[in-house]
């Protein structure tokens, strides 16, 4: 005697038949929209766009409206909406990716790491100069502000959770205030307050300076959430045992947060490392390697980008930019999927 | 058998019972406090030393400087400046006019993009989509800026070119020559795209804390989509989103590089936002630093104050909203 053992019933979920007659009306939307491309005024990709667009609502609403009635079809407006706005927000990003691919690729070559800008001037041929002057400056600027503002902003992080006192309320507001400083407003402070003051000259260390400005507030509220997610449990375990304040943040809740902070410290690092304004301001930007911070201008990524693109106008200058700018991508690329990878990760 | 003891032991003084912190935990409260402060110092060093610098400026126009569009700066041989005039109402206007479309552009691309991924996407597809458009946030201005100039703006040209020719008898939509490059409707687009993605996380994280029995309430009601998101998902999460737009209002005021690379600066109060011509405060300050004297670049200072207030306010506002009314209903 066999038992029958019927299938499982999903009446809520999409038939074959449902899923067909979705795609039968994108794809006769585009036909449509070709149509109408081809025969009436609409003409170039916006045309396209806009006639696919409309017969798309038209199509859903009507087939809607003659299947369920008023409220489907109102509803299937709104999911054509949402999804070509997603689409919308999609364009762009490809559209960016791709350039600086499509075009960066021809400035990239051996040399880049090797050489610097000293004796080539952005209109030489692209195997004449490099780009490690910008990559040495980025990364002492970059570093130099990570060593200032990494200590600072997990200090408010940590009077944000741990210690939550009577500021707690004002200084959120303050942070969240301090991300929002336009960076050319960094740059103009680092200046009014350091540079014609006190040291009268631009140099990297400046630059560094400016950038903390922005870093801060980034890695104070990226670390912030992360010591949230720390259990509860573990503090009280920590103070159970006997611990004190201090050794129960120092033995238990950073070494349990610690891939979260790096992940605050990826992303702080992905915030400034394409800043421009205020390193245009106050770095100097020179164009041969210069490994000291503290005096003579220093070249950097963005301002190596800024330059081959206003002072030339050559093929070379631009393919010298937008391989810069390949670069930057890549770097800011990498710290994204490895802050990805780290908080993808399970917190403890 | 019992002992005898001579005389009882003293039992132990008891323990004083206190909550005062140890030593370490003091030192510990005090260090972090003070870190915790970094940002009100910073806040504050910040509008001091600006206004140290700019305030003359701000004295000797007056209201001047935020209603008159001039500058000019007159100096002798000797490089004495004998007379300057300073005023930054065109740029004030046309930082707004360029943020006031990113706005209208972007939000509500941003909003129903959030709809999407938080109530149609779901899966592979939502966590690829969330990560696209949170990597989208961490690029760089420099980028948009010239992805703009190079390859958007040829576009933008078209659209603007579309919409004077239809629209071209609304003030608004006019313009005097047909130049259409480098407009502030070109720079509003680029500022709308670069906060699409900052409005879109923001969104879809209110959203996601739309409550859940409510949502399953109204669907247990009949609902449809639609229907729902407009009785549950919108009055719970309209303060949160007026607030993601104010922070984005204020990433698009205070942009600088993408703005400089695809408007063209003048100094004149435009409101035709599809001719080339606009203002920009951020942008000034880096067009006129280059050839700045020391008394030119105290006006960029106070520039840069006003910026920097303008911004603040703007945050606070922003701040203020996503907190009252971010997680609560109606």
């Amino acid at each position: 005697m066999n038992k029958v053992i019927p299938a499982p019933q999903k009446p809520w979920q999409p038939t074959f038949i449902d899923k067909l007659e979705d795609v039968a009306i994108l794809v006769g939307s585009l036909g449509v929209a070709g149509a109408i491309v081809k025969f009436t005024g609409f003409n170039g990709k916006l045309g396209y766009f806009f006639a696919f667009f409309f017969t798309l609502l038209v199509a859903n609403f009507v087939f809607h409206f003659i299947k369920r009635g008023m409220q489907a079809a109102k509803d299937s407006i709104l999911q054509v909406l949402t999804a070509m706005a997603i689409f919308v927000t999609l364009i762009p990003i490809v559209s960016i990716v791709a350039t600086v691919v499509s075009k960066g690729y021809k400035g990239i070559h051996w040399g880049l790491l090797t050489k610097d800008m000293a004796l080539a001037s952005v209109n030489d041929p692209i195997a004449s100069g490099g780009l490690l002057h910008a990559l040495v400056g980025t990364i002492i600027m970059v570093g130099g502000a990570l060593i200032i503002s990494f200590p600072i902003g997990v200090l408010t992080a940590l009077y944000l959770t741990e210690i939550n006192g009577k500021l707690a309320r004002p200084i959120k507001f303050l942070v969240q205030a301090m991300s929002g400083v336009p960076s050319i407003v960094a740059g103009l402070f680092i200046l009014s307050s350091l540079i014609y003051p006190v040291t009268k000259a631009l140099s990297g260390l400046m630059g560094s300076l400016a950038l903390t400005i922005l870093m801060i507030p980034t890695i104070a509220r990226t670390s912030e959430e992360m010591l949230r997610l720390i259990p509860n449990e573990l503090r009280e375990a920590g103070v159970a045992l006997g611990g004190t304040q201090w050794r129960t943040v120092a033995g238990v809740v950073l070494p349990a947060a610690k891939s979260g902070l790096v992940t605050a410290i990826i992303l702080g690092v992905a915030r400034i490392i394409g800043e421009t304004a205020p390193l245009l301001l106050v770095s100097g930007g020179g164009d041969s390697l210069n490994t000291n911070p503290t005096s003579g201008a220093m070249g950097s990524l963005p301002y190596y980008i800024w330059k081959a693109f206003l002072t030339g106008g050559t093929p070379e200058a631009f393919a010298r930019a937008w391989g810069g700018m390949l670069v930057l991508l890549s770097f800011i690329f990498i710290l994204f999927g490895l802050a990805r990878y780290l908080s993808g990760r399970k917190v403890g | 058998m019992a002992i005898e003891l001579k005389e009882r032991p003293t039992p132990p003084a008891p323990r004083q019972i206190t909550t005062k912190p140890r030593l370490s935990d003091q030192v510990f409260r005090t260090v972090v406090t003070i870190g915790g402060m970094a940002s009100l110092v910073i806040l504050g060093l910040i509008a001091i030393f600006l206004s140290i610098k700019g305030m003359h400026i701000l004295v000797d126009e007056k209201f001047n400087f935020i209603t008159e569009s001039r500058w000019e700066v007159i100096t002798d041989e000797t490089g004495e400046v004998i007379e300057a005039n300073f005023g930054i109402g065109a740029m004030l206007i046309g930082t707004m006019l360029s943020a006031t479309i990113a706005i209208l552009v972007g939000v509500p691309i941003s909003v129903l993009s959030a709809l999407y991924l938080t109530f149609y996407a779901n899966g592979k597809l939502k966590k690829v989509l969330i990560s696209v458009i949170d990597l989208m946030a961490a690029f760089p201005s420099l980028l948009f800026g010239f992805w703009g100039f190079f390859i958007f703006m040829s576009s933008a040209e078209y659209w603007a070119k579309l919409i004077n020719k239809y629209l071209g008898f609304i003030p608004l939509f006019d313009v005097p020559t047909p130049i259409f490059e480098r407009s502030p409707f070109i720079a509003g687009l680029v500022l709308a795209i670069m906060i699409i993605p900052i409005v879109t996380s923001i969104s879809r994280e209110i959203f996601d804390q739309t409550p859940l029995d409510r949502v399953q309430a109204a669907y247990a009601l009949g609902a449809t989509k639609l229907s729902m998101i407009k009785a549950v998902v919108i009055p719970y999460g309209r303060g949160g989103i007026i607030g993601g737009a104010m922070l984005g209002l204020g990433r698009a005021m205070g942009e600088t590089v993408a703005v400089y690379t695809v408007l063209n600066v003048v100094y004149q109060v435009n409101w035709q936002v599809l001719f080339g011509a606009g203002g920009n405060v951020a942008s000034l300050i880096l067009l006129k630093f280059g050839e700045a004297g020391p008394y030119e670049v105290d006006a960029l200072m106070a520039a840069g104050l006003i910026l920097f207030l303008l911004t603040l306010i703007v945050n606070a506002t922003a701040d203020f909203l996503i907190n009252r009314f971010g997680g609560k209903g109606r």
